[in-house]
């Protein structure tokens, strides 16, 4: 576990609502991180903030990864954020139409976000606006889809030599 | 055919002759000895400099985060094997320990003391690869055919406690899947014993080698702000001078009842690489030392998983005369456990850094998400930088001490 710190998590939450109001969506504890939902138009902002602010100082992207909620027809991007000097450690949460799947991008804060963020784009198709080079990177260049949204099968549909209707896949 | 030469051939002065340069393009992979693992990178060669490198990566992309959302969640181990493939149970335990934490079992301090010896292993399995690769691509192959003898070792005692090798899917979710063996444990105090003389006797081989420290020293160095920016971790991050390390910052698996030291390099080149991961292997045999006195003064010597139903196998003897219990057995293989919505964050110090599972559970038999954060992929794509201006030599040493494995850069 973690170490829960509801005085630092408090200052992060006053700080980020002070800056943007009601962009910030909502803030809850999930089990042990605090976890920030933000608006998109103020992600690149939140961002900025939450490295550049003297007391925050989350200087460490320790992750970024895409997110499909097909119930809400939405995508997502997921930052874990690491401030190495108090040991405190966050999750900002964002969410965009499928429709038109924009963010801007964070490899302009964090050199590491640019991969990042292309595997997130090779993958749920989220286009990152100002990105250096957003092409794919796991995947063939010629692939077809986003293979980890929800709705991309994980076989070959077409295959007849298997039988999963017992059990599922 | 012979070329036509004009008049004033013989007067021009190629020596000297300047712009336009003539650069060259050069492919280092996808299937090269010195970058072992299938990667690529395109460089652009001024003579035997590089200008720039383009890495091309993904040729063992095996599509993990979308298989795993369709697994339950024990079958996911094996998958976990294959991340960095050099130490496969500590990505397993950090996979364990990933969902315990979702689950939310507590497991016994002998489970943990466990773990650690398994995973310290682990991890000198995976630096005395690393160290002993980059003596081979420096041109000593000696220490690299001696310290093998000792990785062999470690897999027969991987072999001694799960009974695979490489890939091991050890243990299980809550703890392991039976009680260490005596043999597993005369080995791990056979190898306690031998290994100090020998990784010894490989370090005076190269530590203060002449040509050796001609090669390393001042190659491939990157600044400790650049290597923050960039997401290093693990020995990596260390050699740059910035002590991280997950066993202190976040302890897990109770590291907070041990002692030991994080060693730290100043410039972060590839010689401070070498030795930070020397030195770990070092505190790695403290760290083991000192598991092996706590398990002994345990008066419990059977104790080896949590007692936890949504995951532990009943015994055989139950599943084969109780109804009850067969029932449980197949709910358990089945993956059809209650396991609760939500999610978590859990890293562990792999080898190679912070090894990161994202786990977002929406309460069915998989995950609906989870997210590897492998530190090479984050690491690797720093290379660029780091080998600009050097020699192609250096640049091949650099990829070896940054230790890239191309499993856990792919996925």
């Amino acid at each position: 576990m973690f170490q829960l710190k509801p005085e630092r998590n408090k200052l992060v939450i006053t700080k980020l609502t002070a800056q943007f109001g009601e962009a910030v969506l909502s803030c809850e504890t999930l089990s042990d991180m605090l976890t920030i939902s933000v608006s998109d138009t103020i992600i690149h902002d939140a961002l900025l903030l939450l490295r550049d602010d003297s007391e925050l100082q989350f200087n460490f992207l320790t992750t970024l990864c895409g997110m499909h909620y097909p119930d809400t027809r939405q995508l997502g991007v997921v930052y874990h954020l690491h401030n190495m000097t108090d040991n405190h450690r966050i999750r900002i949460k964002t969410a965009i139409p499928e429709s038109d799947p924009k963010l801007p991008t964070a490899s302009d804060i964090w050199p590491s976000a640019n991969w990042q963020e292309r595997e997130t784009y090779d993958f749920y198709g989220i286009l990152f606006e100002g990105h250096p080079n957003l092409v794919r990177i796991l995947n063939v260049d010629d692939m077809v889809g986003f293979p980890l949204r929800k709705d991309f099968p994980l076989e070959d549909q077409t295959r007849e030599d298997k039988d999963d209707s017992m059990f599922g896949r | 055919m012979a070329k036509e030469i004009d008049a004033d051939y013989w007067e021009r002065d190629f020596i000297k002759a300047e712009e336009p340069k003539e650069y060259n393009t050069l492919n280092v992979g996808p299937t090269h000895p010195a970058t072992h693992g299938v990667f690529q990178n395109v460089m652009l060669m001024d003579g035997e400099f590089i200008v720039s490198t383009e890495q091309t990566i993904g040729y063992i992309h095996r599509a993990f985060e979308k298989i795993a959302e369709h697994r339950p969640f024990y079958q996911i181990t094996p998958l976990t094997d294959r991340l960095n493939y050099c130490s496969a149970p500590l990505n397993n335990m950090g996979w364990h320990m990933t969902v315990e934490k979702l689950l939310g079992i507590e497991t016994p301090k002998r489970v943990d003391y466990l773990r650690i010896v398994v995973m310290e292993l682990a991890r000198i399995a995976d630096h005395l690869i690393c160290n002993s690769v980059i003596g081979v691509d420096s041109g000593a192959l000696t220490g690299f055919t001696y310290l093998f003898q000792d990785r062999e070792f470690i897999y027969e005692i991987y072999e001694e406690i799960c009974g695979s090798r490489l890939t091991t899917n050890m243990g299980r979710i809550g703890g392991f899947e039976r009680n260490f063996s005596a043999k597993a444990w005369d080995k791990i105090r056979h190898f306690l014993k031998s290994y100090p003389a020998k990784l010894k006797e490989f370090e005076r081989l190269l530590a203060r080698n002449r040509i050796f420290m001609d090669r390393t020293i001042n190659v491939g160095s990157f600044a400790a702000e650049r290597a923050l920016a960039y997401g290093f971790t693990g020995p990596n991050l260390r050699a740059c001078g910035v002590d991280y390390d997950v066993r202190v910052m976040n302890p897990y698996s109770s590291y907070d009842e041990f002692e030991f030291t994080i060693p730290i390099g100043q410039s972060g080149d590839t010689y401070d690489r070498f030795m930070v991961r020397q030195e770990e292997q070092w505190q790695s045999l403290r760290i083991i030392e000192q598991a092996l006195a706590k398990l002994d003064k345990m008066e419990d010597k059977e104790t080896y998983y949590a007692q936890d139903p949504r995951f532990v196998l009943p015994p055989k003897e139950k599943v084969y005369n109780n109804m009850e219990a067969l029932i449980w057995h197949f709910k358990i293989v089945m993956g059809e456990t209650d396991i609760p919505a939500g999610e978590v964050y859990h890293c562990i110090e792999a080898a190679n850094g912070e090894l990161g599972f994202y786990l977002v559970s929406d309460g069915g038999r998989t995950p609906s998400r989870l997210h590897f954060r492998r530190p090479c992929f984050i690491f690797y794509q720093a290379y660029p930088e780091m080998v600009k201006g050097n020699m192609l030599s250096d640049a091949i040493l650099t990829m070896s001490s940054m230790n890239v494995i191309a499993g856990e850069l792919d996925a």
